[in-house]
């Protein structure tokens, strides 16, 4: 079977050590964790976790029936591509050495729909929201300018309908 | 009320009459509540916190009930750190608590601080720190809760030393929820239906039987089924007695060193009906092969056990006494017939192994004469409690239990020092049966000094130490797959484990003809105190035929194997 990224989504207990679990649990038994977010909710004492797990089918069975074991773990979901919205924020600041480049760099902003939130003689820094492929062929582009620095938060997910 | 009496009434409200520990600075007021409530909580004072967490064990393997162990912070909340492994393994339910240092000096690295919580954190179901005494009772009724429900486990809980002085002012909830917790207990129709399908089907079916059916107190329903279908059983060592050994169905243990029948069924059988197994390496070898004509329905309380190691056709979730009632009521609406072809085939080569003699006679005892002595001395409740080594394999092969939680040995774990602290758990539980501890004279020296714990406790077991000088089970291997070299597995001249046994004010026998097993045995049975029975085994046996570990089942080799790769003449 194939490798590949799955996103998988889960509502955890807010409790101190909750994090430590679930990495905990992912070096144990030998899962790969791509990206990991977490954030409140609206029900006070719950949190949202989203992970981005690379493996086969039979991994993310078992990522997610391990993942489920754990008392703090109130629920899991996959979250197959199809069927949700993945979303990623990521900033990058950028060196920019003449005008020529400004310029490049400013209409691939717009192109990508991308924020800027900083701009310097040297460098410009920018905000951009996408699925994590859309901020990869991004970061790959700004390469030929010279990327100073990245930020990226992993990727986050709501299902659709 | 302080936390620390918080503690002891959520034990009584848990039915916890006993517990097992060791006392230290950070757990002073706790024990200090156990004075206030004499009579109504005991604690057993062991020698060795090691010795506190497996007879935790050994006492929840024996009754069913959760075992308690205590220790103080740091260095006696580590030494429980080995017993909590292995009733994870061994999905043992015990609730281990752990002083530690006051929640104010928590992180200074204050004296006997450690991150029990972090060190704990991989092997147990669930762990809890209590940070304020009004949280004491509501987070021991949810460790209570998690070790028991569902698949048991291990709980641990740190208990900073504030929390157990100070005051509890919130009144204490009745119950407690805990939302990520809810196990599936019933199983659901499609999957039995389909299994009873495939069992009327089968012309070769099997039933392997794990542990499961032992926590779900499921043997007497186990019993109805194999009446209602009279197919043949297999068990895990962990299952052993599960179904009783004597029945003309039960084929005894399965695996690396399980009775050749069993193996042979293994190989032959087209339909494998586990229940309550986890499919071990020990269990399965090569799991390319393993069973590789076989339908394989699966049956666990855990999901994530299902699908983890073998591939199964059929899988079911639920509470094994759920699954086995289940899929009698569905049986019992069909036409089932006999798989007369396949029952009378085994039973034939059943009787075969049970007549071989083929062992090497030395001039000591051979270790199979040990466990012929213990079957014609036990009473079908009484217990046997095992270390870990070629004793604990020899005494999964050769003894014949009758009833589940009668045969407790460390099964996932392999944790030699087990056994004796284990009994000492065991008898505590059962104290009208007679409880033989089965060990090596490497294992036992693990935790004997629990010599100590039950000459002034007044429990009394019968450890029984087949006693070769070496560490056996690594001599064999480095025998058979390391040609002889031995390495660090000579103990040399053994202590004389009768007169250590009569240092701390007990008795001992030494048995050094097979001859003298039985008296010895009857001997130890009237004595009223523990009695230490040195056995002087033969030096080299092994206990053969093996499974070649990670290999295909049908290679097991040695012993009395017909050939290699053939488990029976005419088979």
């Amino acid at each position: 079977m194939k490798d590949k990224k799955h996103i998988i989504s889960m509502l955890v207990e807010d409790q101190p050590g909750v994090m430590t679990r679930i990495a905990g649990l992912f070096s144990r038994r030998g899962f790969n964790i791509d990206t990991l977010t977490v954030g409140k909710t609206t029900k006070k004492g719950v949190s949202k976790m989203v992970i981005a797990v690379i493996g086969d089918d039979n991994v993310l069975e078992q990522v997610e029936k391990q993942v489920n074991k754990l008392i703090d773990t109130i629920k899991v979901m996959e979250m197959p591509e199809g069927k949700s919205v993945i979303r990623e924020l990521c900033l990058i600041k950028v060196s920019i050495a003449n005008k020529k480049q400004k310029d490049e760099v400013m209409k691939y902003t717009e192109i990508y729909k991308t924020k800027i939130v900083d701009i310097t003689q040297k460098f410009i820094s920018m905000e951009l929201i996408g699925t994590p492929a859309k901020i990869d062929a991004f970061i790959d582009l700004m390469k030929q300018f010279g990327i100073k620095e990245v930020s990226r938060t992993g990727a986050t997910a709501i299902s659709r309908g | 009320m302080n936390g620390a009496k918080a503690i002891v009434e959520t034990f009584i409200k848990h039915g916890v009459d006993v517990t097992f520990g060791f006392p230290g600075g950070s757990v002073i007021p706790l024990f200090d509540a156990y004075l206030d409530y004499k009579g109504k909580i005991r604690n057993v004072l062991v020698r060795h916190e090691q010795g506190a967490a497996h007879a935790a064990e050994g006492y929840a393997r024996a009754s069913g009930k959760p075992g308690v162990c205590i220790a103080t912070s740091g260095p006696g909340a580590c030494n429980l750190v080995t017993g909590i492994m292995d009733a994870y393994m061994d999905s043992t339910p015990i609730v281990a608590f752990g002083g530690q240092v006051p929640t104010g000096l928590i992180g200074n690295d204050a004296f006997q601080e450690s991150d029990m919580m972090g060190i704990t954190l991989p092997i147990t179901k669930h762990n809890f720190q209590v940070r304020d005494a009004n949280q004491m009772a509501p987070i021991m009724m949810k460790a209570f809760k998690i070790a028991t429900e569902g698949r048991p486990g291990p709980v641990y809980i740190d208990l900073p030393k504030d929390t157990q002085v100070n005051e509890v002012t919130e009144p204490i909830p009745e119950e407690v929820k805990i939302a990520g917790f809810q196990p599936t207990l019933v199983p659901n129709p499609m999957p039995i239906k389909r299994a009873a399908e495939a069992i009327a089907n089968a012309e070769k079916p099997l039933f392997l039987i794990g542990q499961g059916v032992v926590l779900a107190n499921a043997s007497e329903e186990l019993r109805e089924l194999v009446e209602l279908v009279k197919i043949p059983v297999t068990t895990t060592y962990m299952a052993k007695g599960a179904f009783d050994e004597y029945n003309d169905l039960s084929l005894g243990s399965v695996g690396m060193h399980g009775r050749k029948i069993a193996n042979y069924a293994t190989v032959n059988t087209d339909l494998l009906i586990t229940i309550g197994c986890r499919f071990s390496d020990r269990i399965t070898g090569n799991l390319k092969t393993y069973a590789e004509k076989a339908k394989v329905i699966h049956a666990d309380i855990d999901p994530a056990e299902i699908g983890k190691n073998v591939r199964v056709d059929i899988p079911i979730v639920g509470d094994a006494k759920n699954v086995i009632k289940a899929l009698i009521a569905q049986l019992k609406g069909m036409k089932v017939e006999e798989k007369k072809k396949w029952t009378d085939r085994i039973k034939k080569f059943k009787a075969c192994c049970d007549e071989c003699v083929k062992v090497q006679k030395g001039k000591r005892i051979h270790p199979r004469d040990v466990m012929y002595a213990l079957n014609d001395v036990l009473k079908p409740d009484d217990i046997v409690v095992t270390g870990v080594g070629q004793h604990q394999m020899f005494a999964g092969h050769f003894l014949k239990m009758r009833k589940p939680r009668k045969f407790i040995t460390s099964g996932g774990a392999g944790t030699m020092g087990f056994g004796f602290p284990g009994a000492i758990g065991a008898k505590v539980a059962m104290p009208d049966s007679n409880v033989f501890l089965v060990d090596g004279d490497g294992s036992f020296q693990m935790t004997i000094q629990e010599l100590g714990t039950v000459k002034e406790a007044g429990i009394k077991v019968i450890p029984i130490i087949m006693n070769n000088s070496y560490l056996g089970m690594v001599r064999q291997w480095l025998e058979l797959f390391f040609d002889k070299r031995y390495s660090q597995v000579n103990l040399g001249e053994s202590p004389d484990f009768v007169k250590v046994a009569e240092a701390y004010g007990l008795k001992g026998i030494r048995v050094t003809k097979s001859e003298g097993l039985v008296p010895a045995l009857k001997e130890a049975v009237k004595n009223d105190v523990t009695t230490v029975i040195d056995v002087c085994i033969e030096e080299e046996s092994n206990i053969l035929p093996m499974l070649p570990p990670g290999g295909h089942v049908k290679d097991a080799f040695g012993g009395c194997m017909a050939e290699a790769g053939k488990f029976f003449e005419g088979e």
